[in-house]
């Protein structure tokens, strides 16, 4: 993975002394409170409903077992124990003090992290595929072109106070774990016929209250133009961006107003100004950067194939455990390995201090320390021999870190909600939680297979819900939470925007109403091979909202 | 006019607390001076601002509050989970807000 150069090093520790300087005059009452709150965000550090909140930046998901200990350490020393993995890769503590956020920062420098630009109208942390560097579907690792990105983006001076925040997504697979087309660029690292790397480019995707799926402007876009071509975009959304109306000034209200074509035109015209500039990428830098995230040696281990079939044979939930979370890595003695953090019942994305040890330890013993956190708030473990799946499960059983569930309903995304969040107008925990323990056993979630739930508190959209293979959205109604059902988003290559099935559901009917979806998929697929998202697509919304509502209920609705 | 009570942030840690009879800052909503006419209200929001200026705390408000049976309850859900925490066991030695408290 990357390591912190000189520079870094010092850029770092000088922003975190700063933001100490800035934090003790906001204390002694030098700094009012409105020329604080920027200064506190550009650092990462909000204020939620009941404490602080810090925001510390996972660069595309990617950490080591020191860093995973340091984020326990800093749940222990400076929180209540816990942190929360995020939809954007990221880690979120909820009960920092202010007093202590500086101290904070300076740890997590001294492990090459921090919290820069994990708010603000500047480009966020760039995400990428959590299988990078593992995956035998990829075409490259998509890692070096993230960390690229981050150098580039890291304080840019023109991209600092843009229209509105900015998020960029790389995958390297044509396979699309990254979700790339609902964000504001989303790169898909392709070959061309002569082998030479390159990137379709995707812009003006999002969710939130107006999602769009993003408008391909670039089939192949070569390595060497990246910075170019992305500063190219970068501008004309900068020059014509609203800035009138928070609600409007994302990129993907540009484009939808401009037009794909005339947008395109704008990008290409600023391009052909920028193309033979020092924004061009040496090969030799590429190759520099590429370098960090070299994949480990993974020695032969072949003797994990009889191995596996043996521990299989004899365990049933390990069988189920393996068949679910581990999926094939591109060395076929080896298995990239979902460490789920969906316990049945539990809050999705939570891990306490000592779960997020004990996943830095096993790192070491059994992942060549290196860890990933997903944009679906699980962790992975990208590079696991086969050979140790079963030690890694037992010691993984011990701290309630084994749920077989990856892909399947209760593998479910959810922002914090109302629990926690000062925009939320519902919670969302509590509804993941009900419907986590009513679908928890085994066989039945076997039985019903791949579905992906998101749920939102909010119409901000964090949990993802308009992706989901169903979506929960909660709203305030008569001050009271009601939840939105949306079905046949998703997120991958193949995007789509879910439909609003009707009228919300209670608080206390909520749960009942997904298990008439689940019910109703389930007598109308053609066979378990018909996965809910394609069942849906093939027969529409109809079934469900007769199931749901009643026929003539659902006209009338 | 509907009983009201002032709500902040405390500026050094961000916890939730509510202006007491004593012009401290409590971490207990229960605690709380109850404003029951629109003078009182208006002297509880000119303490906000006070406060705020003074550096105490952030994010002031005046809410909407009943009492029944002694015991404050704010109308709107936010506030009720602002005073009593989340609502599901999310820490070890945390407990989880009063689900009675909570329901509608």
């Amino acid at each position: 993975m990357y390591r912190y150069d000189e520079f870094d090093h010092a850029f770092v520790s000088s922003r975190v002394e700063q933001f100490r300087d800035q934090v003790e005059r906001r204390l002694s009452g030098e700094l009012a409170e409105d020329a604080f709150k920027p200064l506190r965000l550009m650092n990462g550090v909000y204020l939620q409903l009941h404490a602080y909140m810090l925001r510390v930046a996972i660069p595309y998901g990617t950490l080591n077992s020191k860093q995973m200990r340091m984020l326990a350490h800093i749940a222990r020393k400076y929180d209540r124990g816990y942190g929360h993995f995020t939809t954007r890769q990221n880690i979120q503590y909820n009960w920092p003090k202010l007093s202590d956020t500086p101290d904070i920062l300076a740890e997590l420098a001294s492990v090459e992290m921090h919290a820069l630009q994990t708010s603000g109208n500047c480009i966020r942390n760039v995400t990428a595929d959590h299988f990078a560097g593992a995956a035998a579907d990829e075409v490259a690792d998509p890692r070096p072109y993230a960390e690229i990105l981050r150098q580039w983006s890291s304080v840019h001076p023109e991209f600092s106070f843009l229209p509105r925040k900015f998020k960029i997504a790389v995958t390297g697979a044509e396979r699309d774990r990254a979700a790339i087309q609902v964000h504001d660029i989303g790169l898909h690292l392709k070959k061309n016929d002569k082998g030479e790397i390159g990137f379709a480019v995707y812009v003006g995707g999002g969710q939130g209250r107006t999602p769009l799926i993003a408008k391909k402007i670039n089939d192949f876009l070569p390595e060497q133009d990246l910075l170019s071509y992305i500063t190219a975009i970068m501008r004309v959304y900068n020059l014509h961006g609203r800035r009138d109306n928070k609600y409007k000034a994302r990129i993907k209200i540009l484009v939808h107003e401009t037009g794909v074509e005339e947008l395109s035109r704008q990008v290409e015209e600023e391009f052909a100004h920028l193309q033979e500039t020092e924004l061009k990428l040496p090969e030799a830098d590429v190759a520099a950067i590429a370098a960090y995230f070299a994949p480990p040696a993974l020695p032969e281990r072949s003797e994990g194939w009889a191995q596996l079939a043996g521990w299989k044979k004899q365990d049933e939930a390990f069988a189920r455990w393996v068949n679910q979370n581990v999926q094939p890595h591109k060395h076929p003695d080896y298995g990239m390995v979902t460490i789920s953090l969906k316990p049945i019942g539990g809050i999705p994305g939570d891990a306490s201090d000592v779960q997020m040890d004990v996943i830095a330890d096993l790192a070491e013993e059994f992942a060549n320390d290196e860890i990933r956190i997903s944009h679906e708030q699980n962790v992975i473990f990208p590079h696991v021999a086969l050979a140790d799946l079963e030690p890694l499960y037992r010691a993984l059983t011990a701290h309630g870190l084994e749920t077989a569930n990856s892909n399947l309903i209760t593998d479910i995304i959810a922002c914090p909600g109302l629990d926690y969040c000062a925009l939320a107008n519902a919670r969302s925990i509590p509804v993941a939680q009900e419907i986590s323990t009513r679908f928890g056993a085994p066989e039945r979630q076997a039985e019903i297979g791949e579905l992906k739930i998101k749920i939102s508190g909010c119409i901000n959209a964090c949990g993802h819900h308009h992706v989901g293979h169903i979506g929960l959205l909660g709203v305030e109604k008569k001050g009271a939470e009601l939840y939105q059902i949306t079905l046949g988003g998703s997120g991958d290559e193949h995007t789509s925007i879910g439909e609003i099935i009707g009228r919300g559901f209670e608080p206390s009917k909520v749960t009942d109403a997904i298990e008439t979806i689940v019910d109703t998929y389930l007598g109308l697929r053609t066979g378990k091979e018909e996965k809910f998202l394609d069942a849906y697509r093939r027969v529409g919304p109809q079934p469900f909202k007769d199931a749901l509502y009643g026929e003539a209920k659902a006209e009338a609705a | 006019m509907t009983d009201k009570v002032l709500t902040a942030n405390r500026l050094s840690d961000g916890i939730a607390v509510w202006l007491d009879a004593a012009g401290h800052w409590t971490e207990n909503l229960q605690d709380a001076l109850v404003a029951r006419h629109a003078e009182a209200a208006a002297s509880l929001e000119a303490i906000g601002k006070r406060d705020f200026a003074d550096n105490k705390v952030v994010d002031v408000a005046v809410i909407d509050v009943e009492e029944t049976n002694g015991v404050l309850w704010p109308t709107r859900l936010r506030e009720r989970i602002r005073a009593a925490g989340p609502t599901m066991n999310y820490a070890s030695g945390y407990g989880k807000a009063d689900a009675a408290f909570i329901a509608v």
